[in-house]
């Protein structure tokens, strides 16, 4: 639904969640209430120390988990009590995972990696292969579709990932520390390229303890001890394209 | 998701591991194989023992040493001395109202001309074994009463064996060899075609005694006793079993045509389910080892179960892969150790004594086992896959 320019449509909201979970006995309360909003072609990143509850947070932001208690609502629909296998058609329509180590499947080329979410949301096979190609062209990856993960670079494959998330036309990215398995030239490129998904108006969530990470979105929410600490517009917002055009020629070269 | 595309995941996961794939599926292979191979036998060997009593003629009364309760079943009690043709000769001179009163040896035989060989049933009797054995002489003759007293190296062949053993030839006067044995053959019989099984062309006709000095035998396997006509069964019958009373006690017994043939089929059929069940139980290890194999699989791929989950594979998606899985395992191996099975029992029933042969039952039998070995043995280990939560799969090392 189209709505005013000032202030787009809500994608995603939490509201109060709680998360308490048990490990090996002893209560964690991962999250104390949490409340968040993520709107249409925002970029955002979600902020802390680790043991912050950023991962839990991101966990039932991305559907893989439910709270305790408290609403998770996404596209207009509460996801905070539904079956695994309701969240598992949830995810498939509306989230694409971005993961630190990638988490492509081995010995499985890059274009039926990218072809993944899309068996899942039974798109036949050559209409498959289309939007899969089509996808990794979006990440300058046109050129690798038969390679194995295993054949390409730790950044190639993170853009492979990328692509796989985009492939279905979420209404999330949600990228986890995508830059932490990655030397800095790779992350940086890899961050570029999440901006400029942005620009195209995709939402996305970045998920780090990394303050220059974070500050590559529009908005930092920062966590810690289970609740938001603070929330803040990004001023001087990194523009990961910028810094890959200040490195070094020879290192751009790739 | 669609089924094709589960069946696509599982084969390109099956190829990503080829050897392991291979091994697991060995197990199934032999399975099948001793399955097929073992019903085989037993089909072979229950077809060679049916096919030559059906090659006996009608009116026909045989008489057996030993007691058997109950003419379709029940424990045979084992004779404490077998009969002579001595004992046939009695039967003849006591009871009247009888064509023809043999004594009857049947046993198996490797028949042999140049390099052809065959393996045959031997039938021997007297001079008046052409009243009981209901092949009819296509050339030459039948051996004679000398013949018989003598214990002549004579023989006459079934049909299949003349076609085997002299195809586009004539096999009179031709020699041969059974047993290592050199035989003349004196004549050759007209193709009767096979009976519900078994093929009744494929036996030789010799003297009894010569019989007895090829097979190694004193004494003779039954006397079969023509009657003159139907209505006279049953007193031969009782007949036969009065005079014989002083001599065997009640140890012996007189069957009609049908009521061998039934115990005889039971008897076998029986063999063979006991061959069946002992090499399902070599299946059955096969699948454990399938539903072990599948648990590592399982476990190795914990990130890659993690990754599907997320992006959307319900918990059917990753059950039905994992079954699939095990049933592409399962049903690859039975297809083989069926065409291995086949294979072998042909080598064995063309390269040994030994008879077989593979019948339709036996194989869709064997396949839907290993099928269902696959479900059941791949539903534990799948199972354990689709209930996996995808945040441990995906944080797993």
């Amino acid at each position: 639904m189209p709505t005013d320019p000032a202030t787009p449509r809500v994608v995603l909201e939490t509201r109060d969640v709680i998360k308490t979970y048990f490990l090996e006995g002893i209560e964690v309360n991962a999250l104390r209430g949490v409340s968040l909003t993520i709107r249409e072609g925002e970029m955002v990143s979600l902020m802390g120390p680790s043991g912050s509850g950023k991962s839990t947070l991101m966990h039932i932001v991305g559907l893989l988990d439910t709270p305790t208690s408290g609403q998770v609502v996404l596209e207009n629909v509460d996801a905070s009590t539904m079956s695994a296998n309701q969240l598992a058609e949830l995810r498939n329509r509306y989230i694409g995972f971005v993961f630190q180590s990638f988490n492509l499947l081995p010995r499985t080329s890059a274009l039926a990696n990218v072809e993944l979410p899309l068996v899942y949301s039974g798109v036949s096979g050559s209409e498959r292969t289309r939007r899969a190609k089509a996808a990794l062209e979006r990440v300058a990856l046109a050129n690798r579709l038969g390679h194995f993960s295993s054949q390409l670079s730790g950044g190639q494959q993170q853009r492979v990932a990328i692509a796989r998330a985009l492939v279905s036309n979420p209404s999330i990215v949600l990228a986890d520390e995508p830059t932490g398995n990655l030397d800095s030239k790779s992350g940086i490129e890899v961050m570029a390229m999440l901006q400029e998904l942005n620009a195209q108006g995709i939402t996305v969530v970045v998920v780090t303890h990394d303050d220059r990470i974070a500050r590559h979105a529009q908005r930092v929410v920062r966590i810690l001890d289970g609740r938001i600490q603070s929330e803040e517009i990004v001023r001087q917002r990194i523009q990961a394209a910028d810094e890959l055009r200040d490195l070094p020629a020879e290192e751009v070269a790739g | 998701m669609n089924f094709l595309e589960s069946v696509r995941i599982a084969f390109r996961a099956l190829a990503a591991n080829k050897a392991r794939s291979l091994l697991t599926m060995l197990g199934v292979i032999i399975g099948v194989a001793a399955v097929i191979l073992l019903v085989g036998i037993g089909t072979g060997v229950q077809d060679e023992v049916t096919g030559s009593i059906e090659g006996l003629g009608s009116n026909l009364l045989f008489v057996l040493p030993g007691q058997f309760d109950s003419p379709t079943g029940g424990q045979p009690t084992p004779p404490s001395r077998q009969f002579t043709i001595e004992d046939a000769q009695y039967i003849e001179r006591r009871v009247s109202g009888l064509d023809a009163v043999v004594p009857v040896i049947q046993g198996g035989a490797t028949i042999k001309s140049g390099n052809r060989s065959m393996r045959v049933v031997v039938a021997a009797a007297t001079e008046q074994g052409n009243e009981v054995f209901s092949a009819t002489i296509e050339d030459g003759r039948h051996y004679r009463r000398s013949e018989v007293q003598a214990a002549s190296r004579v023989v006459a062949l079934g049909a299949s064996v003349t076609r085997q053993l002299f195809p586009g030839q004539d096999p009179l006067g031709k020699s041969v060899t059974i047993q290592g044995q050199r035989f003349t053959v004196i004549g050759h019989y007209q193709a009767q075609g096979g009976g519900f099984g078994g093929d009744q062309d494929a036996q030789v006709y010799m003297p009894v005694t010569t019989a007895q000095r090829v097979l190694g035998v004193d004494d003779i396997g039954t006397i079969v006793v023509k009657v003159s006509d139907s209505e006279g069964i049953d007193r031969a019958k009782a007949d036969i079993l009065r005079v014989m009373k002083p001599r065997f006690g009640d140890e012996i017994t007189v069957f009609s045509q049908e009521q061998t043939l039934g115990i005889l089929s039971d008897l076998l059929g029986t063999l063979t389910y006991m061959l069946a069940g002992i090499a399902g139980i070599s299946l059955l290890v096969g699948g454990i080892g399938i539903m072990n194999i599948m648990l590592v699989s399982v476990q190795e791929r914990t990130r890659e179960i993690g990754i599907r989950k997320a992006v959307g594979a319900r918990t059917y998606d990753i059950l039905s892969q994992f079954v699939i899985e095990a049933v592409a395992l399962s049903v690859m191996g039975g297809g083989i150790g069926i065409a291995i099975g086949w294979g072998g029992a042909k080598i064995l029933s063309a390269s040994t004594p030994v008879p077989s042969e593979v019948t339709p039952w036996a194989v869709a039998m064997a396949f839907f086992f290993a099928f269902g070995v696959g479900v059941f043995f791949g539903v534990y280990p799948a199972y354990k896959a689709s209930k996996l939560d995808p945040i441990v799969a995906l944080r797993y090392e």
